[in-house]
């Protein structure tokens, strides 16, 4: 399993032609205490760089946006009963949705662990 | 740039504390502020309705109004002709909210006015200072001497431990009722203390002088009860005890009647009242409380967990193309575990436990018309 990350502080596990997508323990500290979470319909075709899911915080809300292209193959129901997890466990339990690659060049533009530490250092 | 822009935000007497206890300075109305501690929005949510929070609100205005003629009568009803309130009937030692209007009935600003005995004391929002003191003195100056407190600090102790959290340092607090106020010593400093706060909560106001306000809140904040609070949670507060967040909730396009604000006008000023009108739009004013209004704020509970948001816009039913009004405060309240919101409806669709809808990212989401506030407030009165 690979471990991929984007400059907009996400995450994805690469397991074959299936992606796990998350946001990162930084992004989570940057939300604040996580309200509610809105997640894409299994099924959806989601374009690289469109709006696939929103995470709200008391104050605010922020769109996550799909790091790469493909279909959405299951979501993580949990997150709607428990948003906190994002916070708790941004990097684990607290995945967002997976997705059927459609374009594995896509992957060549993301950053691994070593690039994103210093992303956001 | 960067820098620039930075540099050209004003600080409060507080901002050093607020930087060394890890608050995370945002710009707001002009000032570099904290919008939440460490602790977080949530957390400071909750410990400002369990225990004590202390808000920083230097950057609202503070005004002294000082008769010429000596007598404090003629400055309230100087003041009358800004204000839809009865202003000669605010007692020594007791304050009152009210509205400056403007002549179309709009809310140019809303504030707090109190009697001090020989001036009234103002406290107005930080991005309306500058217009309603050139507002005060294009229309009192002639009755009144204004007075810019700009070397106040102004802080808010909010939650059922405020009480014994500022006893501590001026024991006559615990005589105070709700809107009591007047000049106290608080740690042998020379302050204004008002038993009011805009969280819900009986808590307490104080206004500092500035060289003293790091010292008075860093003695406050040695009590385990008291957590520095950020605008995240006065927002979140504020918006849960249903009050109005001006430039938002009302504005210079609201009525105090559309704002459902006819509360704080008081029967001296309305028609047939010993002062009837003389204030700016009283015609308008007073026709909206003779013939009531064609849209009102009211309070939203989504029937979902997604926070409705400012500037949604909201719908009669699930598929109607014609929009009825728009949220204008939303979010999620904390101490109540789900998504609260306020907003303008059409009077006919104003009624508690009406069902309408509001469009949030292309979706119609189910909301009810609920009564405010939504956490029931605790003031001593």
């Amino acid at each position: 399993m690979t471990t991929l990350f984007t400059s907009d502080h996400e995450w994805l596990h690469i397991e074959g032609d299936v992606a796990t997508i998350g946001v990162t323990d930084y992004a989570q500290s940057q939300l604040g205490d996580v309200v509610f979470v809105e997640l894409p319909k299994v099924g959806r075709s989601l374009k690289k760089a469109e709006a696939a899911a929103v995470v709200e915080s008391v104050k605010a809300a922020s769109d996550v946006y799909a790091p790469i292209s493909g279909e959405v193959l299951e979501v993580n129901e949990a997150l709607a009963a428990e948003p906190a997890l994002v916070n708790s466990d941004a990097g684990g339990k607290a995945w967002f949705f997976k997705l059927k690659i459609a374009d594995k060049s896509e992957l060549g533009g993301l950053m691994d662990e070593a690039a994103y530490k210093a992303h956001t250092a | 740039m960067l820098a620039r822009e930075e540099s050209s935000l004003k600080r409060t007497p507080l901002h050093a504390l607020h930087v060394a206890r890890g608050g995370k300075m945002v710009p707001f109305a002009g000032y570099e502020m904290p919008v939440q501690y460490p602790a977080g929005v949530l957390k400071e949510h909750l410990h400002t309705r369990s225990a004590a929070g202390l808000f920083d609100v230097s950057h609202m205005g503070q005004l002294a109004l000082r008769p010429k003629s000596g007598q404090v009568a003629d400055a309230a009803l100087a003041l009358e002709r800004l204000v839809p309130q009865d202003i000669v009937a605010v007692a020594p030692g007791r304050q009152r909210y009210a509205q400056f209007t403007n002549v179309e009935g709009g809310i140019l600003d809303d504030l707090m006015v109190a009697n001090f005995g020989d001036h009234l004391f103002l406290v107005v929002n930080a991005a309306c200072k500058a217009e309603d003191e050139a507002h005060l003195r294009a229309h009192l100056s002639e009755a009144c001497i204004i007075d810019s407190l700009a070397d106040r600090a102004l802080i808010a102790l909010q939650g059922p431990k405020a009480e014994s959290a500022l006893a501590k340092f001026c024991a006559d607090v615990t005589t105070m009722r709700f809107m009591d106020t007047g000049p106290r010593k608080v740690a042998g400093f020379d302050c204004f203390v008002s038993r009011s706060g805009y969280t819900g909560e009986d808590g307490f106001e104080i206004s500092v002088p500035a060289e003293h306000a790091e010292t008075l809140v860093t003695a406050l904040l040695e009590n385990a009860d008291v957590l520095p609070i950020g605008l995240g949670a006065r927002d979140s507060l504020r918006l849960e005890a249903g009050l109005c967040l001006y430039g938002h909730d009302i504005d210079t396009t609201t009525t105090p009647v559309e704002g459902a604000l006819e509360w704080s006008v008081q029967k001296s000023r309305r028609t047939g009242g010993a002062r009837a009108g003389g204030f700016p739009g009283a015609e308008k004013i007073l026709s909206h409380f003779e013939k009531g209004v064609s849209r009102r704020r009211v309070g939203l509970r989504p029937e979902g967990r997604a926070p409705v948001r400012e500037g949604a816009v909201l719908f009669a039913d699930a598929a109607s193309s014609e929009p009825i009004g728009k949220v204008t405060s939303g979010g999620f309240g904390p101490s109540l575990n789900a998504p609260v919101a306020m907003g303008y409806l059409p009077t006919s669709l104003a009624a508690n436990g009406t069902q309408i809808f509001a469009e949030v990212r292309g979706q119609r989401l189910p909301l009810q018309v609920a009564p405010m506030p939504f956490v029931p407030n605790t003031y001593k009165r």
